[in-house]
């Protein structure tokens, strides 16, 4: 269940209050994000829509402890990561969090299993558990032919897969996506939205996704509009072509 | 360890400039050890010099000879164990160009004073036996193309006319440093020809019981002979090289200040390369941590890669310089070893490594620094 | 069509740090380089400069070196009858027989001994020597306890200035007068009478070495060794002075040149593959210029001058920093053993023109070298990759 009032009592995997975000261009100060709210369970698929610069990427980069707030606090599963030193959020990252990237990100001089098993290394698994899982979450994405293959030699909807295989590989507890399929032609954006769905479908992951494509929105079970430094709920913004 | 596949695939990321760093600093090491083996050719003469044998000269100036009758009245002095002689010869052998040291030695003394020269017992003999005999050490032997039974002409210098030997010996060192470019033949030989000044010797070569008693004996020396007509000046072989290498000028200055020069162009080199691989790369830094690596894990991985363009370098500038040096000396025969020994090789290394991370510390910290948003945002 | 000037500066201004630290790495080489090359010359000019065309040196026959010869008073009345020597307005034959030997001082830094060239001459020896005259003081008196010291030996070492009491042989000597001998080993020796000097050391009284003939012209030299060695009594050398000279300074001019050459070289490589760092990522960093002046139709030549006037314009400005940095060496005074001669030699550091040029015609190469192949890589740069980078 979604809610962008902060009023619930508890108990969502993802709890955000008072989410201040200011930055410095020049002499102006600009309020990206002002008394933001949110709350997401367990196995939501939460769309976040909004004009360009109004801050969508930043409150992603807020939830997955890339950055941190002016203000406010951000609850994840019990863990309250604002007050999290470097190098424990670094920790509580690679444990809890699955960044899927517009631009994939992916390492060139890595081949796709490298790529995935990167946030494995991390890990205490040994050789032989890293492999299992790096070829379990290359079979979700459908990609297993192919992990001995360098970026370069994929397409563009193949190297995404390979980035949603990474973001999974480590079971992470949330995925974040920015703009995932921003980068695609029409028929591999399919293809990747269908495998996103199956990720919360099938394998009951939590997804927040930020998007400027309608189709993309409308697969997500909610959609928030980011205005004016806080979400609002809107019902028909995937419908009517949202604004962009 | 497990991020090795990691760091190993970043190299290759552009070939040509691993290529070119890692040869950097195999040009760089490969330098130091040339120096460090200018360096042991110009004092390794005094590290291999014996600790318990004195050289007794002619005090007025060390081209004057002494009295062959010296020999017995120093045996007599309390302390000296063995003697030996020997008469710079001079000499040229074909050409002024082919310089070879050449002596007249004391037959019966000299092999058992310099233990550190190994000759096959029947050579030794070979050359007693024989008046007009000669031994010559490895490195000349080679280099003409010497062999055994061979009449060699030297045409005398300081001795005029022209002088034939037989060689009945060839001597090896037994440690890296010695000098095996000597041409040995027989004093009485050289004392018989000789048409002026019959009966006197270049120098003096005295064992005392220990090396403590270096001064004291040496003392003892000079005081016997003091106020005759050939006063003499005794001290150790030691300190007689090291004069020697004092003379040759500040050396290891010069050596020194090259020295300083390549390293600190090196890390220039290689701190610019590691910058710019660094700053090429902020995108994927960027990656890595939102993957979950920490700052610290990051700082070690660029530094890593430093040292993987450092220690293969560094291999490969010590091997190919050991391979020069077994070579032998470049300038012809002018230098009497040409030797890298095994510690300065070490040294190389360390400093190689020191030089790795020093040229990777600056990239690594920026990296390791790196704002994560801001350089995603830079993608 | 050649290309703009203007995208190298720019190049070259935006990329400055790595651009400074190519231009340093190739400052170091040729500064060094200078250096070595001027060192030996330096020390093979002392040499040279020490010997007169119009002399000639006369030493027994075999001998290398004056210290390994021995002319004797009957020998040296042949070499004053042959035809070719020159005489003084007096009609006094210039020749000037000479012992030399060698003696250990203390250095005036350090205290350690050092071996000093001593020459045993008579009064005539200036004259037949006319590039050395008295610096200071005065010439020694013949059978008197006096030296005059070269310039170096007065600065070098312990009691050899001017009335100071030096010590050698066994026996003291007063230091009477200074030589100049404009930068000669003269410079770095000790003369006096050279019957005393025998006395010292217990040579025999008439016994030189070598005798020093002032000719009447230099092409005499030719008549005069006929002259010489076709008598029968005469086992001889006879050798121009300049000769003799540059010959001693083989040794150790081959052993600076030798191990120098083998150090620039190392250097070298290490320069040129910091230039061809900078140059490749020079490349890298402009894939787009490079695409887009190819499709306007500008051809491989251009870019391939383009890259290589930017890394030779970068070595040269390498260059001369490294021939100012060393500039500043020429004429530092430095001593060392001659092999050859048995004794220590002083000598400066010489920078001269042509070993600048020499440095600089070195950075030209390195320029060149470390440009070549980044800029053949530009201009064949697929065009169509490069535009997809944009």
């Amino acid at each position: 269940m979604v809610r962008v009032d902060g009023l619930n009592q508890g108990g969502a995997l993802i709890e955000v209050r008072s989410l201040d975000k200011t930055y410095q261009r020049g002499s102006e100060e600009i309020h990206v994000l002002q008394g933001l709210n949110l709350d997401v369970d367990e196995g939501d698929f939460v769309a976040f829509m909004g004009p360009s610069g109004s801050g969508k990427t930043t409150l992603l980069n807020l939830l997955g402890g890339l950055d941190l707030p002016s203000a406010g606090s951000i609850v994840v599963a019990g863990d309250e990561i604002t007050s999290m030193s470097g190098h424990k959020l670094a920790s509580w990252r690679a444990r809890h969090v699955g960044f899927i990237f517009q631009m994939y990100n992916l390492i060139p001089v890595l081949t796709a299993y490298q790529n995935v098993e990167l946030p494995l290394l991390l890990t205490t698994l040994s050789k032989a558990e890293r492999r299992r899982h790096v070829e379990t979450a290359l079979a979700v994405v459908d990609l297993a032919d192919r992990m001995h293959h360098y970026p370069r030699q994929l397409s563009g909807g193949q190297e995404q897969r390979v980035a949603i295989a990474r973001a999974v590989v480590t079971d992470p507890t949330f995925l974040l996506c920015d703009e995932p399929t921003g980068d695609l032609d029409r028929a591999s954006a399919e293809g990747i939205l269908d495998l996103i769905h199956q990720l919360v479908d099938k394998y009951g992951k939590t997804v927040l996704m930020v998007t400027h494509d309608p189709r993309a929105a409308e697969r997500a079970g909610v959609i928030l509009h980011l205005e004016k430094g806080v979400l609002v709920e809107c019902q028909q913004c995937g419908r009517s072509g949202g604004m962009s | 360890m497990r991020f090795f596949p990691f760091i190993v695939a970043n190299l290759f990321r552009k070939k040509t400039r691993t290529v070119l760093t890692v040869g950097s600093f195999a040009a760089a090491l490969f330098l130091f050890a040339l120096l460090a083996t200018i360096d042991t050719t110009f004092t390794g003469g005094v590290e291999v010099a014996g600790a318990d044998r004195l050289i007794v000269l002619n005090k007025t100036s060390i081209i004057q000879p002494l009295p062959i009758s010296y020999r017995d009245r120093i045996l007599q002095i309390p302390d000296v164990k063995h003697l030996t002689y020997a008469v710079w010869f001079g000499g040229m052998y074909q050409h002024e160009r082919n310089f070879i040291p050449i002596m007249a030695v004391d037959t019966e003394g000299f092999r058992s004073m310099y233990t550190e020269f190994a000759i096959p017992q029947e050579q030794w003999e070979a050359f007693v036996r024989d008046r007009e005999g000669c031994i010559v050490g490895r490195s000349t032997v080679n280099k003409y193309g010497w062999t055994l039974g061979d009449r060699i002409p030297i045409k005398g210098t300081i001795y005029p006319g022209s002088w034939e030997f037989n060689l009945r010996g060839i001597y090896d060192g037994t440690r890296a440093e010695d000098d095996t470019t000597q041409f040995w033949f027989q004093y009485p030989y050289l004392d018989e020809r000789k048409e002026f000044f019959k009966g006197v010797v270049g120098w003096y070569v005295v064992r005392v019981v220990s090396p403590d008693a270096d001064a004291r004996v040496a003392a003892a020396i000079d005081e016997r002979f003091a106020n005759s007509a050939f006063e003499t000046a005794t001290e150790s072989e030691k300190s007689f090289a090291a004069g020697f290498v004092k003379q040759v000028g500040n050396i290891r200055l010069i050596i020194v200040s090259i020295g300083s020069v390549v390293l600190f162009t090196l890390l220039l080199v290689t701190g610019s390369t590691m910058a710019m691989s660094v700053r090429e790369r902020t995108g994927e830094f960027a990656v890595l941590k939102t993957l979950g690596f920490s700052d610290l894990t990051v700082m070690f991985l660029v530094l890593a890669e430093s040292l993987m363009y450092a220690v293969p370098g560094a291999c490969i500038g010590l091997t190919l310089a050991k391979i020069f040096t077994l070579q032998g000396d470049p300038t012809g025969g002018l230098l009497p070893f040409f030797y890298l020994d095994p510690e300065r090789m070490l040294a190389g290394f360390v400093l190689a490594l020191a030089a790795g991370i020093a040229a990777g510390i600056i990239p690594a910290l920026l990296a390791m620094r790196l704002r994560i948003v801001e350089a995603l945002r830079r993608v | 069509m050649a290309l703009p000037l203007i995208y190298n500066a720019r190049s070259v201004k935006v990329r400055w740090a790595s651009t400074t630290i190519a231009v340093l790495g190739i400052a170091g080489v040729v500064a060094i380089f200078v250096a070595m090359l001027s060192m030996a010359r330096g020390f093979q000019a002392t040499l040279v400069a020490s010997g007169s065309p119009a002399n000639a040196i006369v030493r027994r026959g075999g001998s290398l070196s004056e210290m390994e010869s021995a002319i004797s008073l009957d020998q040296i009345r042949v070499i004053t009858d042959t035809p070719g020597v020159m005489r003084s307005s007096e009609g006094i034959p210039l020749i000037s027989p000479e012992v030399v030997l060698v003696a250990s001082l203390p250095q005036k830094t350090t205290g350690a001994y050092a071996l000093v060239q001593v020459r045993g001459v008579s009064a005539r020896a200036l004259e037949v020597r006319e590039t050395i005259n008295i610096a200071a003081g005065r010439y020694f008196r013949p059978g008197i306890a006096e030296v005059v010291v070269g310039s170096n030996v007065a600065h070098m070492y312990r009691n050899c200035g001017l009335g100071d009491t030096a010590h050698f042989g066994g026996r003291n000597w007063t230091v009477v007068g200074i030589l100049d001998s404009g930068g000669s080993a003269f410079d770095s020796e000790i003369w006096c009478d050279a019957i005393l000097l025998n006395q010292t050391y217990s040579r025999p009284a008439s016994m030189y070495q070598a005798a020093t003939v002032k000719l009447s012209s230099p092409e005499e030299l030719f008549a005069f060794k006929q002259g010489l060695t076709s008598d029968p009594r005469m086992t001889v050398e006879v050798e121009r002075e300049v000769d003799y000279y540059e010959r001693q300074s083989q040794v150790v001019t081959t052993m600076i040149r030798v191990l120098g050459f083998l150090v620039v070289f190392i250097m070298a490589i290490g320069a040129v593959f910091g230039a061809l760092n900078t140059m490749y990522s020079a490349v890298a960093a402009r894939y787009r210029e490079i695409a887009t002046i190819r499709s306007l139709g500008f051809g491989s030549g251009s870019i391939i001058i383009s890259f290589l006037l930017e890394s030779v314009f970068i070595a040269l400005i390498g260059g001369v920093i490294g021939c100012l940095a060393v500039l500043p060496i020429n004429g530092y005074t430095a001593s060392t053993l001659n092999f050859q001669t048995f004794s220590s030699l002083a000598f400066a550091f010489r920078v001269t023109p042509d070993l600048l040029a020499e440095g600089m015609l070195f950075a030209l190469l390195m320029g060149i070298v470390g440009g070549l192949f980044p800029a053949i890589r530009a201009a064949r740069l697929p065009v169509a990759i490069a535009l997809r980078s944009l």
